[in-house]
């Protein structure tokens, strides 16, 4: 293959990375936009997503698109609950202390990931895709599914957007995240608002694992990677600020997809990493932080 | 602080070093293996708690200074037949320096920041292990020869010897960490956890007594490392993941944040928490994570810091 098909594949696939690392990074950045929480257990949240799918699509057994269509609304749900019960049972009664949560969210991980492999096993399980179809370009075949994923990804977030920006749920999170006393005052339920969007933080990180299990297969562990892209997107997006997360989102997706398929994809994954750490260093609010925030 | 409160203190200190020799003489062989792994990583508890029970700063990536210590005995021994006194030292020294070279830059920030700038050098440096896997072996790690694994001519490998070795590094780093809690050092740390704002006030050069904290720390986190290589003979990744930056901070939560003896007793207390429980089942994380959970929830002083709170206050 010639070099620019070769440079159109890595492209094709950093976008569908991308396209569901910003989901899950939008997750995260808003559960620490509105709460201030940092949330460690979020890739597992992720994991429990892709696990349930499974068991979802395992289940009901007919056609693919069947069992697919159901794990996208059973496991967001399922997660949602977990997520909700342990923001009420854990992190309410820590105050929301900073450190507190997240020594708290780190144990959270461990439990979950034991659940996981108690109960699924070591093994990787894989998803039948829910449609069958490959789009034939010149110079390779490649998988509509993975189009679909891009697509899904990004009505997902225009309904997050539309949500926040135009909704009077909206309004309440972001009033929240404003100045939550004041926030109170005018009556708007806090404890509610916070209980809700650590739970919506988990579903979309459930979704984004709904939607990569069928190419990616579902695995106790896989909740490492997307936890620690989402940190790296998260931050040099700008702690909280949602813009700046996808923006990030889909430049480091997209980088990571690309040197991943030029270099060696340890070597892409030191370099995000260090240059995280320095961005954090440098600029503490990140990149977009000020400006979007 | 009477002169009663510091004998005692000095005494219960001394006690404790004393009753783990002569423990090694009654002990069955499965637990003085054991109790020698203790003690290494009770080290490495005790290295992590001067930074985050004295200064009260929250670090995700001591694994990353173990690691050091780990490796550059491990790697020197392997690879240049370098002597463990020698390759001790220069993980120490390795340590210290790796770890002041990560505070220049972490200690600008703070809180939330500090954990993640942490965190992610820590993962940067895993990484690298893995990056440079034709000689570090990556996971599956390496085996330390036990012909290299000397100190002044006796075998390391040897059960008593190692005993002793870890005793011997237990008993150093109690006696480091009692020295910084009662020196006018530990204190101006004391005072920057519970206010870093006035410290500075006062003209204290807070970010200074910060690094030098760090940089203690990880010389002794280091040294633990290095210990282990050398005491066990198994160098690998696995002990630098992220996975070794957390157990010391549940160890020291357990056992108690700023106490001398709280980072020995929580190590002890979940080492034999999780063997009793993989002997019956397989899920021991759960303990870890149930652990973590309810220390912060329900005791977040660990048992030495409510001990002290509620009985014992000269307990250092």
């Amino acid at each position: 293959m010639d070099f620019g098909p070769y440079l159109l594949l890595a492209t094709m696939e950093g976008a569908v990375g991308a396209a569901v690392l910003a989901l899950t990074a939008l997750g995260l950045s808003l559960v620490f936009g509105v709460m201030r929480v940092v949330n460690v257990a979020h890739g597992e949240f992720f994991m429990l997503g892709a696990v349930i799918a499974w068991w979802v699509a395992h289940l009901v057994g007919a056609h693919p698109a069947l069992g697919f269509l159901a794990a996208l609304v059973v496991a967001p749900i399922m997660v949602g609950l977990v997520a909700a019960v342990a923001e009420r049972l854990v992190l309410r009664r820590l105050g929301y202390d900073p450190e507190a949560t997240i020594v708290a969210t780190i144990g959270l991980l461990y439990v979950i990931q034991q659940a996981a492999l108690s109960t699924f096993g070591p093994d990787a399980r894989p998803v039948e895709p829910p449609v069958d179809f490959r789009i034939l370009l010149p110079w390779f075949g490649y998988s509509g599914y993975k189009l679909l994923v891009i697509a899904a990804a990004a009505a997902l977030m225009l309904c997050v957007w539309w949500v926040l920006a135009r909704t009077r749920v909206g309004l309440m999170m972001r009033a929240t995240r404003f100045d939550r006393e004041t926030a109170r005052a005018f009556a708007i339920p806090v404890d509610r608002v916070y209980g809700g969007v650590f739970a919506l933080g988990a579903m979309l990180a459930a979704v984004g694992a709904v939607l990569i299990v069928p190419i990616q297969q579902a695995h106790y562990l896989m909740g490492h990677d997307p936890l620690l892209l989402s940190f790296i997107v998260v931050i040099i997006g700008g702690l909280g600020s949602l813009r700046g997360t996808v923006l990030a989102a889909l430049v480091i997706g997209m980088s990571d997809g690309v040197i991943s398929v030029f270099f060696s994809p340890t070597l892409a994954k030191i370099l995000a990493t260090l240059l995280v750490a320095i961005v954090l260093v440098i600029r503490p609010t990140g990149l977009f932080g000020a400006r979007a925030a | 602080m009477t002169a009663g409160g510091l004998d005692r203190a000095a005494l219960l200190h001394l006690a404790v070093p004393a009753l783990l020799f002569a423990l090694q003489f009654v002990l069955p062989d499965y637990h003085h293996v054991n109790l020698a792994r203790v003690m290494v990583l009770a080290s490495f508890a005790a290295g992590y708690n001067i930074v985050f029970g004295y200064t009260g700063l929250l670090s995700l990536g001591h694994a990353m200074f173990f690691g050091a210590g780990l490796y550059t005995a491990g790697l020197l021994a392997q690879y240049a037949g370098v002597a463990a006194a020698p390759g001790f030292v220069l993980a120490i020294l390795a340590g210290a320096l790796f770890a002041a070279l990560v505070g220049i830059l972490a200690l600008r920030t703070s809180g939330v920041s500090f954990m993640i700038v942490t965190l992610m050098f820590a993962q940067a440096a895993y990484l690298a292990l893995h990056y440079f896997g034709d000689y570090t072996r990556s996971d599956e790690g390496f085996v330390v020869p036990a012909e290299l694994r000397r100190l002044f001519g006796l075998a390391l490998a040897d059960p008593a010897t190692r005993y002793f070795t870890a005793l011997a590094l237990f008993t150093g780093t109690l006696a480091v960490c009692h020295a910084v809690a009662r020196s006018s050092f530990g204190r101006v740390l004391a005072a920057i956890r519970e206010n870093e704002e006035r410290t500075r006030m006062l003209g204290y050069d807070v970010f200074a007594y910060k690094l030098v904290a760090l940089a203690l720390s990880g010389a002794v986190s280091a040294a633990a490392g290095a210990a282990y290589a050398m005491l066990f003979g198994y160098v690998g990744a696995g002990l630098a993941s992220i996975q070794y930056s957390i157990y010391p901070l549940l160890w020291v939560l357990m056992g108690g944040a700023a106490t001398v003896l709280g980072p020995f007793l929580g190590t002890l207390a979940m080492f034999y928490l999780v063997d009793t429980a993989s002997g019956f089942t397989s899920a021991y994380l759960f303990l870890v994570g149930l652990a973590l959970i309810a220390l912060v929830l329900f005791f977040p002083k660990g048992v030495l810091g409510t001990l002290r709170e509620r009985a014992l206050p000269w307990l250092p």
